[in-house]
């Protein structure tokens, strides 16, 4: 549940995470270069090495509160992990480039795009999926101010906005409508509810309640 | 006999809160690639890297040998589609009208057409294996450019055919009587290319449960047509045939059709004997699923000085593929829009090594009313008159093309409550002439019209023992809401509380209904849902005679007549009134925006639009759908446009990065109106339609307002800076 997680988040965690992953990508980008056969036999041609049959990684991983042991290929994706290796569709796929929102989960606290991030960097990370947000008998007030608000259509860019709006009120962004559009605007809707997502928000952060 | 009105508590005014807004906001809706299967396996198009020519020769050897793979098939090996014509040998090209055919032979159409399928056990080892097929292709020289082979486009064969079709040349009173007016302009305005890019990419999971038995989880907007079209594709008997569409992530007309990646997954999945699924990749959003065509349009229109129009002519040239029509609306507006005495239309079609167009949100109309509300501005400014008035005085009071009485029209009541709503009183009349904190200020407006789209539909109603109701009709929800609105019709008519009904839909076993198209839904499917109930009440009305007190209530009829259910299925159509009135849905936008004059940067600050649709079923959703439509059409107006290497017949826009739809930053709060009168000529429940309507117009509204704002026509959409300084 949300609540595991502090409640603002100092914006120089951010870079600090985003320098974390940097360089997390560059050892990875390193290790697919390196000659030594790192993911097993069949990579010694470093040719075959990003699509061979790369030895599965051992993961462990916190999933909306529950610790889960795995073993996967390294190409998953955290979303790919989350929607088709853990039956947690609830986090969409939207573009697979990172340039929609859809599948914005929350990594330690952070509103993070599973489709950037590799499962197998998740290592000892806490996952908190919109399953883990609130639950049907359970709603979470952003939940309950999105279905107020009618800030939906189709639904599919839903739990993206809403693990995004959780973060957006947490890290302080959600002071006024100007800010929330500005810290809003990597999550896209196509349907156009905007407005009332962004009147959603702003009710939830109003209310002072705890996201 | 028992008064039905007595028989139980009347609905509750307020608007309904999303009924399926729980699964939703939880994420447990389950789209169509969601659905969990055992055995479930995963495929990957490798698509062509050239517009047009042959496949000399495919290797798949490297990719069969990868790990996870499961088969790679392709036209060389397909085990066929039993619904498609035997292969001529040599290949021959298809005459236009065909259905483009997936695996089927060597030739080439479009770029990004699909070439082969990787199918395996998991989709990271399908993606590396797509990766190592190579294919070698005899290049053609191809033809992508529209505006380099505009002269090339002309009438539509099967319109040379067709007498009757709407896409003839028109001509009312004089040709070319505009020449001869006192005030006269002549404009021609283009439209890019533009994509639907719905959120949830198209996607797909083909089970077969037998040999002779599919069942399909699909993203369509139509789950009978998709029945329809995968029995006839597929030789199957049509009851044989399963589709699935319970929450479909936006399509806004990218799902009307049946696409070949569909049938490529059903071929797939019956070669393997085991579920397969497949999900476009975003780039493959592109060239997989439609688009709206390019088109460029031409408007001359003379008028009085006075004011009053005297003469339209209107041509549009759209794009289409090389193996299919696609014709569109895009002319017919102006030869009902407005009270003129003289109309001229001409629609030509141009076909190009693309993949085909296809209906996208307000198709056609969306597109001639941006060129028609962008003409009757520049006309105003002709006149120096305000564009409002001249809408005003030049107002259709019955339909000009048909002669026929409009079934109901509020037009005039959208105007003038938006203009108040907006204060558009308080507008400058010279363009340039608004400021504010150092941004030029403009205030635009445009007309919206839609047709009135009503089809047979079938609904069944189920009354159950504890009193609740379910409602089923085989229509769709791709986001407007219409299990909301159904559930908000069945609740009237049977007087139950609107939560005491669930609304099924999205499957093919459920009765016959149109799919979810040209803002056809609540006029066809809620008009079923309503005769259905009535029918239904009247059962238990008589089921409720010689019973014990004056007002049972629904469950105890059921227990006193010993009935676990009670059910009724209806259908409903249109009668003779389609030839006695003519049927539109209207409306108006007003629009507001700040432009920067160092930048050309544009803000939309405010937007007030208003809709004449006969009566709102649900306002809370209604709105939404309003909102979006606007949305929408901003999109249309300052970002959307895609762009290719003609070098290479390719989309460059080929993501969400590249491709500019509008984020939370670029929309305002937006202001919604109805006039809310029901239109009872159209159909049992007086509503007609709603989607098409909230965009059409609005790109014209926008550039209406960016042309107030800093005195500069942008004709050529979309209206990025650099036209604007």
């Amino acid at each position: 549940m949300a609540e595991e997680f502090p409640a603002e988040n100092e914006p120089a965690l951010l870079h600090e995470n985003r320098r974390l992953f940097l360089k997390q990508s560059v050892t990875l980008a390193g290790l697919a270069l390196a000659p030594t056969p790192f993911f097993g036999p069949a990579a010694l041609n470093v040719e075959e090495i990003p699509g061979g049959d790369a030895e599965n990684v051992k993961l462990s991983i916190s999933v909306n509160g529950v610790k889960k042991s795995l073993s996967i290929d390294p190409r998953v994706t955290l979303l790919d992990l989350l929607r088709e290796r853990l039956a947690l569709t609830g986090t969409k796929k939207g573009c697979d480039f990172g340039q929609c929102g859809a599948c914005t989960v929350h990594v330690d606290g952070q509103r993070v795009l599973s489709c950037l991030s590799l499962a197998v960097m998740q290592q000892d990370k806490k996952v908190v999926t919109i399953e883990g947000l609130g639950k049907l008998d359970q709603l979470h007030p952003l939940q309950e101010a999105f279905i107020k608000h009618d800030g939906f259509q189709c639904g599919y860019c839903t739990p993206g906005q809403l693990m995004s709006a959780a973060c957006c009120i947490r890290e302080g962004k959600a002071g006024s409508e100007a800010e929330i559009q500005e810290y809003m605007s990597g999550n896209l809707c196509r349907c156009g509810a905007y407005p009332n997502i962004v009147n959603a928000i702003l009710e939830v952060k109003n209310s002072g309640q705890k996201v | 006999m028992i008064n039905p009105k007595n028989i139980h508590a009347s609905e509750p005014d307020a608007s309904l809160d999303r009924v399926d807004g729980p699964v939703k906001v939880t994420g447990t809706a389950k789209y169509s690639a969601e659905y969990q299967f055992g055995q479930l396996t995963y495929a990957v198009l490798v698509t062509s890297s050239i517009a047009k020519g042959k496949i000399k020769s495919i290797n798949a050897s490297k990719a069969e040998k990868a790990p996870g793979v499961l088969t790679i098939i392709h036209h060389l090996n397909s085990p066929g589609i039993p619904g498609y014509p035997v292969v001529k040998q040599p290949a021959e090209r298809a005459p236009l009208g065909t259905a483009f055919r997936v695996f089927y032979d060597e030739l080439i159409y479009f770029n990004g057409q699909p070439v082969a399928m990787v199918v395996a056990e998991t989709f990271e080892q399908a993606v590396h294996a797509a990766s190592l097929v190579q294919v070698v292709y005899e290049v053609e020289e191809h033809q992508t450019d529209f505006e380099a082979n505009i002269s090339k486009a002309e009438m539509a064969p099967s319109v040379r055919r067709s007498k009757n079709s709407p896409f003839q040349d028109y001509d009312r009173g004089t040709t070319d009587a505009w020449k001869n007016a006192e005030v006269k302009i002549s404009a021609t305005y283009t439209i890019p290319t533009q994509h639907h890019q719905p959120l949830e990419p198209h996607a797909i999971i083909a089970v077969w449960e037998a040999a002779d038995k599919l069942t399909v989880y699909d993203k369509n907007q139509g789950v009978k047509s998709a029945q329809g079209n995968l029995a006839q594709t597929f030789k199957l008997p049509r009851e044989n045939v399963k589709v699935i569409s319970k929450f479909i992530g936006g399509a806004f007309g990218s799902g009307i059709r049946v696409w070949p990646h569909t049938v490529a997954a059903v071929l797939a999945a019956k070669k393997l004997n085991r579920p397969v699924k497949l999900v476009l990749g975003r780039e493959l959003m592109f060239t997989s699923v439609g688009y709206r065509p390019y088109t460029v349009q031409k408007i001359e229109m003379g008028a009085t000085k006075a004011g009053m129009l005297i003469a339209i002519t209107h041509e549009g040239i759209g794009q289409t593929s090389q193996y299919e029509e696609h014709l569109e609306r895009t002319i017919l507006a102006s030869r009902a829009m407005y009270a003129c005495p003289n109309v001229s239309t001409r629609y030509r079609l141009l076909s190009l090594d693309v993949n085909t167009p296809t209906w996208m949100r307000g198709p056609g109309d969306a597109t001639g009313m941006f060129a028609l509300e962008s003409a009757v501005d520049e006309m105003a400014f002709a006149l120096n008159m305000d564009p409002l008035e001249m809408r005003l005085k030049n107002h259709a009071d019955s339909d000009p093309e048909r002669n026929l009485p409009w079934s109901a029209k509020s037009l005039k009541a959208c105007y003038l409550l938006g203009a108040e709503k907006f204060g558009w009183k308080n507008r400058a009349l010279a363009p340039r002439s608004m400021k504010s904190n150092g941004w030029l200020v403009g205030y635009g407006m445009a007309s919206s019209l839609y047709g009135f789209h009503r089809h047979p539909s079938k609904a069944k109603a189920i009354m159950l023992a504890d009193g609740s109701v379910v409602v089923q009709s085989a229509t769709m929800d791709i986001g407007p809401g219409t299990g909301t609105a159904m559930s908000r019709i069945a609740a009237k008519v049977l007087g139950v509380n609107p939560r005491k009904v669930r609304f099924e839909m999205g499957d093919s076993s459920l009765p016959d209904a149109p799919g979810q198209n040209g803002s056809s839904t609540i006029p066809s499917v809620g008009s079923a849902v309503h005769v259905v109930c009535e029918s239904l009440r009247n059962k238990l009305v008589t089921l409720a005679e010689g019973m014990p007190g004056t007002s049972p209530s629904y469950a105890n009829i059921l227990k006193y007549h010993n009935l676990s259910q009670l059910e009724a299925t209806e259908e409903s159509k249109s009668g003779p009134e389609r030839d006695q009135y003519s049927m539109y849905s209207f409306g108006c936008h007003f629009v507001e925006v700040h432009v920067k004059p160092l930048t050309g940067e544009v803000h939309v600050k405010k937007v007030v639009t208003c809709a004449d649709v006969g009566k709102i079923i649900n306002e809370k959703t209604a709105r939404s759908q309003s909102i979006g439509g606007v949305v929408g059409g901003i999109g249309m107006a300052l970002m959307e446009a895609s762009v290719m290497d003609h070098r290479y017949g390719r989309y460059i826009t080929s993501d969400l990065a590249s491709y500019h739809i509008p984020v939370h930053a670029d929309i305002p709060q937006i202001e919604v109106h109805y006039i809310d009168k029901p239109d009872m000529l159209v159909n049992p429940i007086g509503s007609k339609g709603l989607g098409e309507i909230a965009i059409v117009g609005v790109a014209a509204a926008v550039a209406n307002a960016v042309f107030h704002a800093t005195g500069k026509r942008v004709r050529e959409l979309p209206i990025t800076l650099e036209k604007l300084i």
